[in-house]
């Protein structure tokens, strides 16, 4: 089958699609006020490290002022990444020959 | 798989540079060999650096209730091998540290060490073990960047447990506790990682199989077969 790649890749994405949002509303369910959920691992490893009394000795030289501005860099990486992969694979597709 | 700045004490984050750099060193002349020698390969490497780019900056909501991100290193493992891996990870990880204090400067070489060369090391090994047991080149690929990527989490945990024994129960103690933050969160992530890394060979296949070859990545004889599966 051609696209059988695509189908396998399309439902395991959409599996875990539907197990988040099952988690999702359990978890939202029983989340005090002012709880937040779905908080990065790596913020949740710190806060074990902080909680055993450690202080981190240097602070990052930048940091973004806000939320929205670390998202901006995010997706600035995401686009730069996407626009490369899309720019080589249509040039090699472009330069496929013509199939007969 | 981050560690945040000034999250290492000394001398680990000294430590782990000093792991880091002959590996960087490695890769650097590595890829400067593949300039010179396979230039028809560059653009495969941008796509392959550029593919790190973006699966490092999905933030994605795992089963248990937090958010991680897959490294996206395993093709590029695969591709050209985990000494250049270290180069491309090293970029995506100074760009992180610097725009997003996301990781940190001083840790960096930890962090090069987790995703640039533990994960990759055991993609590429991986990836050539089922290639000699002529395991199904997608399979194959599936499983060697799945592994990787859970390995890299797996070693950040190791990396802080050795840096952060618990008061009680040492070093074993914490690394489990690590281990529960990053390596369960990331299962459904690696394998999300892997099923798309699989889907980008299978283009790369399509588009340009004579790369491949070159790079000594997939026989002549592995492609016709993929090819006539194909149609």
């Amino acid at each position: 089958m051609k696209y059988k790649a695509e189908l396998i890749a399309g439902t395991v994405i959409l599996t875990f699609a539907i197990i988040f949002l099952v988690t999702n509303a359990a978890i939202q369910q029983n989340l005090g006020e002012g709880e937040e959920a779905w908080g990065g691992a790596d913020g949740q490893a710190a806060e074990l490290i902080e909680s055993g009394g450690y202080e981190p000795w240097v602070a990052p030289i930048w940091e973004p002022p806000s939320g929205e501005i670390e998202s901006l860099f995010f997706s600035l990486q995401a686009a730069i990444g996407a626009l490369i992969i899309g720019y080589f694979f249509g040039y090699y597709r472009g330069r496929q020959k013509p199939a007969e | 798989m981050h560690i945040m700045e000034g999250f290492l004490p000394s001398p680990w984050w000294q430590i782990w540079f000093l792991i880091a750099i002959p590996f960087l060193v490695l890769g650097f002349y590595q890829l400067k060999r593949l300039f010179a020698e396979k230039r028809e390969a560059i653009p495969l490497l941008a796509v392959a650096g550029a593919f790190v780019f973006v699966l490092s900056s999905l933030k994605l909501p795992s089963v248990t209730g937090s958010c991680s991100h897959p490294t996206g290193t395993g093709l590029s493992a695969i591709l050209f091998g985990p000494f250049v891996t270290s180069i491309l990870a090293l970029i995506v990880l100074i760009y992180q540290a610097i725009f997003l204090a996301h990781g940190g400067l001083t840790t960096l070489g930890a962090n090069v060490f987790s995703m640039g060369i533990a994960g990759p090391v055991v993609a590429y090994f991986l990836y050539q073990a089922g290639k000699k047991i002529s395991l199904n080149t997608f399979v194959n690929v599936f499983i060697a960047a799945t592994i990787a990527d859970l390995f890299t989490y797996i070693v950040t945990a190791g990396q802080l447990a050795l840096a952060f024994p618990a008061a009680e129960g040492g070093i074993l103690t914490s690394f489990y506790a690590f281990l529960v933050i990053f390596a369960i969160t990331q299962v459904p992530l690696a394998i999300i990682e892997g099923v798309i890394i699989a889907l980008v060979f299978k283009y790369i296949i399509d588009v340009r199989p004579d790369i491949l070859v070159s790079l000594n990545v997939l026989s002549q004889n592995a492609v016709n077969r993929i090819k006539e599966a194909a149609t």
